[in-house]
């Protein structure tokens, strides 16, 4: 399964990561338009911790064992066949029990349309998440876990790649 | 009070506020209105190193020269003049850094190379061998055998040798001038491209130790870092007596930046100045340099080759053949237009001569004394690209150093601020908030791939030649001619004028 990794020691908390997945998750996914025209905004669905020098870009770790998933009484939380958590949005009620119980507080509420949980899809239309292919110092990573993901619920084919 | 260099033109139409310029700025140009939101720019703090711009995901951002220029005729420039404010309020020295920039003529871009045509065929270096290798060190003059039954060995004796891939190197750039992760990658570059870096006089870092067989270590005249283990670490151990951006004078690593891991590599207290003296205290003669590389082959046992660099000065030719006759295996000269990460401006912009005409008179002088054999000769000092490397090994160099080139490839874009300690692309500056910016496996690929271009691009120039071989166009002048150079230019370099035949 891949996933994304960051290098604290390379990130130099320019943000650029968020702006881009900004962008991509917009309507036009043309980032003067994101920025400028569409509101409410599009919301970036990582977050950049930064505490002194360190920083670095936090997005879903699609847990082995994902709270959210447990939590979501809706069933829109789900996980992929490659073991990507994922969030349906068609099923999402907003009930915001995945955003109270994820330990990395990476789901965030979207309210921009229809209510529901945002979180990082891995950019499906891109081979390389948005977030990962502007970072200017490599310091987010898309590449397969080094440790085999367990599959945790559904039947999950461990080294298929991402989701298309 | 001065107006500013440079003007940050913000365009508002593409500005999404989004903050980038205000994270990525060292010199706090950028800022973002409280009440707005908006991000404005103050441009008289702006050195126009270009990292916003180069970041800013909008292209929102253009600086441009301050157009804004004093009346004054030629001889009174705004330039000029401004240099003449900055010390009537400071009463200082002025301080500047990487290499000169004044308009000096540049006589790589007058030479031109030669090219096979008919009588002797051209060779294609994609189908066929092109050999790069190069060896630094001393050669003997002759080889002595003798003979034994029916077969003959050698009994000359060969000095160690330094085994280059390519006829490139990474000049001398110190920790503590660059940061560690600029010089780890050069480290591994060099070792990827089977060539050497240099440490410069800032010792070897501990973490760099793996690197060390493709690291040239360094004495200078403060004697950084150096213990025995460091000179038996490195491949070869090079003596600076000189550099060419401040010929004659020493070298000053503020205590800001020596931090607890410079501190511990250089051997000196945590915030306490680095101080290079101008010269070596126990050189002051050719007899003195010839014991110090005594010293040192004595102290590495004979194993490594012994480098001396100087700066490219008026005397370089005399110097050199004393530095040849004192036992070094490797001269460096280091021409004008050579980098430095702090250097007074007037030294930087008017000590030293170029490094065209320094190494043809060196080259000159020591085959007259039948000596070039002796020692291999490292030009350095602003190779901009693949062709001044090919023309100075056809002047008579083994091998070159890049350096700005170098920091270039890692992203250095020549704002001249390295004495800052603020470079915003990571480089010369040992602000961990600043470091980080530079990824050195980054850096690394971007090294290699320089030195890989350049490499090919020598081997083009050597198939057009109709040269299989780099070893065949050393010192081989007649394959270069001058272009618009003056008559004792052309003497000078030994050069035909483009134009004439053999």
């Amino acid at each position: 399964m891949k996933k994304i990794f960051f290098r604290e020691e390379y990130c130099m908390a320019c943000r650029l990561c968020e702006i881009h997945c900004l962008t991509e998750h917009s309507r036009s996914k043309k980032i003067l338009k994101a920025y400028k025209e569409e509101f409410p905004q599009a919301l970036p669905r990582l977050v950049v911790e930064q505490k002194g020098i360190g920083s670095f870009a936090l997005q879903c770790r699609h847990c082995s064992e994902a709270p959210c998933l447990a939590a979501c009484s809706s069933g829109a939380m789900q996980r992929d066949a490659d073991g990507h958590v994922l969030c349906n949005t068609d099923k999402c009620a907003g009930c915001w029990m995945c955003v109270m119980v994820c330990p990395f507080g990476v789901i965030r509420r979207d309210t921009t349309g229809q209510t529901v949980a945002a979180k990082c899809d891995l950019c499906p239309d891109r081979d390389e998440p948005a977030c990962v292919a502007a970072c200017p110092n490599e310091a987010l990573v898309y590449c397969h876990a080094t440790v085999p993901a367990p599959a945790a619920g559904a039947g999950t084919k461990a080294g298929k790649g991402r989701r298309r | 009070m001065l107006f500013s260099d440079y003007q940050v033109k913000r365009d508002a139409a593409r500005c999404i506020n989004c903050e980038v310029c205000v994270r990525q700025c060292a010199f706090e140009v950028h800022s973002t209105d409280a009440d707005t939101g908006t991000v404005e720019s103050d441009s008289s703090k702006c050195v126009s190193c270009l990292r916003c711009a180069t970041l800013c995901p909008t292209q929102a951002i253009t600086i441009d020269k301050n157009e804004l220029q004093v009346r004054g005729e030629n001889n009174w420039s705004t330039r000029t003049l401004k240099n003449i404010w900055k010390q009537a309020e400071t009463g200082g020295v002025l301080l500047t850094a990487m290499g000169t920039d004044r308009n000096f003529k540049i006589i790589w871009d007058h030479l031109l190379i030669d090219a096979a045509q008919v009588t002797n065929p051209s060779i294609d270096p994609l189908r066929e061998p092109m050999e790069l290798r190069t060896y630094l060190g001393s050669k003997p003059s002759r080889i002595e055998f003798v003979r034994e039954r029916s077969t003959y060995r050698a009994t000359t004796v060969i000095r160690p040798q330094l085994q280059l891939r390519t006829p490139i190197m990474f000049g001398a750039m110190s920790y503590g001038a660059i940061s560690l992760n600029a010089c780890r990658a050069l480290a591994q570059a060099a070792q990827e491209l089977g060539t050497y870096c240099n440490t410069g006089e800032g010792g070897l870092h501990r973490s760099l130790y793996p690197y060390a067989a493709s690291t040239i270590v360094q004495v200078a005249s403060g004697r950084f870092g150096v213990t025995t283990e460091y000179l038996n670490a490195g491949a070869a151990i090079e003596i600076k007596v000189g550099q060419g951006a401040k010929p004659g004078i020493g070298g000053h690593l503020p205590g800001k930046k020596v931090t607890e891991d410079i501190s511990r590599t250089r051997m000196i207290p945590v915030g306490s100045d680095a101080i290079s003296p101008a010269p070596h205290h126990d050189i002051y003669s050719i007899e003195e340099l010839a014991q110090l590389i005594g010293a040192l082959k004595e102290a590495t046992g004979h194993a490594k080759p012994i480098s001396v660099k100087i700066a490219a000065v008026h005397n370089s030719a005399a110097i050199a053949s004393g530095i040849a006759r004192a036992g070094a295996d490797i001269i460096a000269i280091d021409g004008v237009r050579g980098g430095t990460g702090a250097a007074p401006t007037r030294t930087r912009d008017n000590v030293g001569i170029p490094i065209e005409l320094a190494l043809a008179a060196v080259d000159a002088r020591l085959r007259e004394e039948g000596i070039r054999s002796r020692v291999s000769v490292v030009a350095a000092g602003g190779f901009t690209n693949a062709a001044d490397v090919l023309k100075a090994i056809a002047l008579g160099a083994d091998a070159v150093y890049l350096g700005s080139a170098a920091l270039a490839a890692m992203g250095c874009h020549q704002c001249q601020k390295c004495y800052s300690g603020k470079c915003n692309w990571g480089i010369a500056t040992q602000d961990p908030y600043l470091v980080k910016r530079l990824n050195p496996d980054i850096a690394t690929r971007r090294l290699v791939n320089l030195v890989r271009a350049w490499s090919h691009e020598i081997q083009e120039l050597l198939g057009g030649l109709g040269i299989n071989a780099i070893e065949s166009v050393r010192g081989n002048r007649l394959r270069l001619r001058g272009f618009d150079l003056h008559e004792h230019e052309l003497k000078l370099l030994d050069v035909k004028q483009a134009g004439e035949s053999l």
